[in-house]
């Protein structure tokens, strides 16, 4: 529950002597998600400043690009948002394709799309699961997991890693899809949808879960744009805003799919738990791009629009994808030579990141675990 | 929507010379040039135009144009004189779906670009990373400090195209 600083202080006996503390949080505290630091500064248990202290997994990404050829990059991709891999190769790929001005085959940009639906329900199944797991709750955790991993399988037999792809290439894609794959990701989906009113069961109309997290981190939406906040945590403050819709790229045009945006059902809009359901809400919409994708899978040889070598005309582009975590933008400038001249990457974590002090003022030390887990940063992002 | 020869139209009216000019040569992506100082004004008029309300800042990214007299070191690492170091905004509207891409130009040795943090809190995390990996400095930027690097990184900017890596990390030997 968010108390403000001043109505604390009138409550103050006279005469008594109080101190600023400054509390340190991280870099090692489990519900970080990875390394961060948070530097607390508190009036009692309530947080008047909080700073975060980042680049503790900072791997030089940029300054890697730019000594590498075009190809090359795409396995650094995947280990900045190590959750959302699939989604991080996308985004490269269309941007270097912009900068080359090449078409891809129809079937190559179907696989993507479902290729990327999956990831992004594997991506909110981890957030959802930790989320339950930092605020106290162990089962929906083991639930999530348990069908994440019937992803990962799905992703290995396609091209033998769980996690770390390299799949999706510059103008195609590294192996065609096996035989079974259209059955099994048919059995997948006939698989999932219980699941998920099973989650909402347990975890989503839970009493205590809804008193941890309703009206809790109230982001409001004129914060959050100027901010530049997007993706879920936007979409959770009320304001309709995808880039599959409002921007589309690849063939996201041709399927029937809806935005859900928070509604503020059990607090304020834009609390955590609105952040927390539209999530749940995203991953049947992802069901309905998967299903319409993979029945209608237009034949077709998904290497044949693989470049040779590299080699884009001078110029620069900045292009955008719907990540699981938002708006994931990729700034590349090319020099004409095999290696581009500078790639710079906006990752939403790293964004999304920068609002948590403006959430968390006011609150209590125990919700900062619930505020940031609602946020869903992955720090192999934030630091790159 | 207005098209980038809109709005550079509009801009070239209300700024005049701090409009340098627009880009146009490049396939993919055009854009406007405007000068490094009055940027903050700049974008504060295209956030509040009723024209054009770009409320949104994608994204802020430096970079090292190693345009200046290249030359080479004892060992062998290049060196770079003179030339400019570059900020792009890429600027959205929500409201009227519209895009703007503006870039600025600063000299190298004194790097100096005003900060749009106070149009858009968006820009406060990507200038301070502006300025950790390519050392431009932000004018009236509230808090500019290294963000990704360690604080106490002298080193210089890893970003610059002619950066090279230390021996040596606050005395102590950096392993290869």
């Amino acid at each position: 529950m968010s108390i403000t600083i001043e109505k604390n202080k009138s409550e103050r006996k006279p005469g008594l002597r109080t101190e600023e503390m400054v509390l340190n949080m991280g870099p090692q505290h489990p519900s970080t998600h990875g390394v961060l630091r948070l530097e607390l500064e508190l009036e009692g248990e309530i947080i008047t400043n909080a700073i975060p202290h980042i680049g503790y997994l900072h791997r030089c990404f940029e300054k890697h690009a730019e000594a590498m050829n075009y190809s090359q990059v795409i396995p650094y991709t995947d280990r900045m948002d190590y959750l959302a891999s699939m989604y991080n190769e996308f985004g490269y790929a269309i941007a270097v394709e912009k900068l080359l001005g090449i078409q891809v085959p129809e079937r190559v940009e179907y696989i993507r799309v479902i290729m990327g639906e999956l990831q992004r329900i594997a991506s909110h199944l981890v957030a959802l699961g930790t989320y339950a797991v930092d605020i106290g709750a162990f089962t929906p955790f083991l639930f999530c997991f348990r069908d994440r991993e019937k992803i990962l399988s799905l992703f290995e037999q396609t091209c033998g890693a769980r996690l770390l792809y390299n799949y999706i290439w510059v103008g195609g894609l590294s192996h065609d899809l096996h035989p079974d794959f259209v059955n099994q990701t048919n059995e997948f989906i006939k698989y999932f949808r219980p699941k998920i009113k099973e989650l909402n069961d347990l975890l989503t109309k839970n009493k205590i879960f809804i008193d941890r997290t309703a009206n809790v981190g109230v982001l409001p939406l004129d914060v959050a744009i100027n901010y530049g906040i997007s993706g879920p945590n936007l979409r959770g403050s009320g304001f309709k805003w995808d880039i599959r819709k409002d921007d589309p790229y690849s063939v996201y045009n041709k399927f029937d799919f809806d935005i859900p945006v928070g509604e503020g059902l059990m607090g304020k809009v834009g609390d955590c738990w609105d952040r927390y359901y539209v999530r749940i809400l995203e991953m049947e919409e992802s069901l309905k791009i998967i299903e319409q994708a993979v029945n209608n899978l237009p034949e077709g040889d998904v290497t044949s629009a693989i470049p040779k070598r590299i080699k884009p005309p001078v110029g620069q582009v900045y292009s955008r994808v719907e990540n699981p975590r938002g708006e994931l933008g990729y700034f590349i400038i090319s020099d004409g030579s095999i290696n581009p001249f500078r790639v710079k990457v906006k990752g939403p974590s790293f964004v999304h990141l920068g609002v948590l002090n403006e959430i968390l003022k006011g609150h209590m030390i125990a919700d900062v675990i619930a505020i940031l887990g609602s946020i869903d940063i992955v720090l192999g992002e934030v630091d790159r | 929507m207005k098209t980038t020869e809109e709005i550079f139209t509009i801009l070239k009216n209300n700024f005049g010379d701090a409009i340098l000019e627009l880009v146009t040569s490049q396939p993919v992506e055009h854009f406007i040039k405007v000068n490094p100082i009055e940027i903050n004004k700049v974008c504060l008029f295209l956030r509040e135009n009723e024209e054009l309300l770009f409320d949104s800042l994608m994204n802020l990214s430096g970079v090292d144009d190693a345009n200046g007299q290249k030359s080479a070191d004892e060992d062998g690492t290049q060196i770079i004189s003179g030339g400019t170091l570059s900020v792009f905004y890429h600027l959205e509207s929500t409201k009227l779906r519209h895009k703007l891409t503006l870039k600025v130009s600063t000299n190298r040795e004194k790097p100096e670009v005003a900060s749009v943090e106070s149009t858009w809190r968006h820009a406060d995390w990507h200038e301070r990373e502006a300025y950790d990996l390519l050392g431009i400095i932000f004018l009236n930027h509230p808090d500019l400090r290294r963000i990704l690097m360690p604080y106490d990184w002298d080193a210089g900017y890893p970003l610059r195209k002619d950066y090279k890596n230390p021996e040596f990390y606050q005395g102590m030997k950096v392993p290869y």
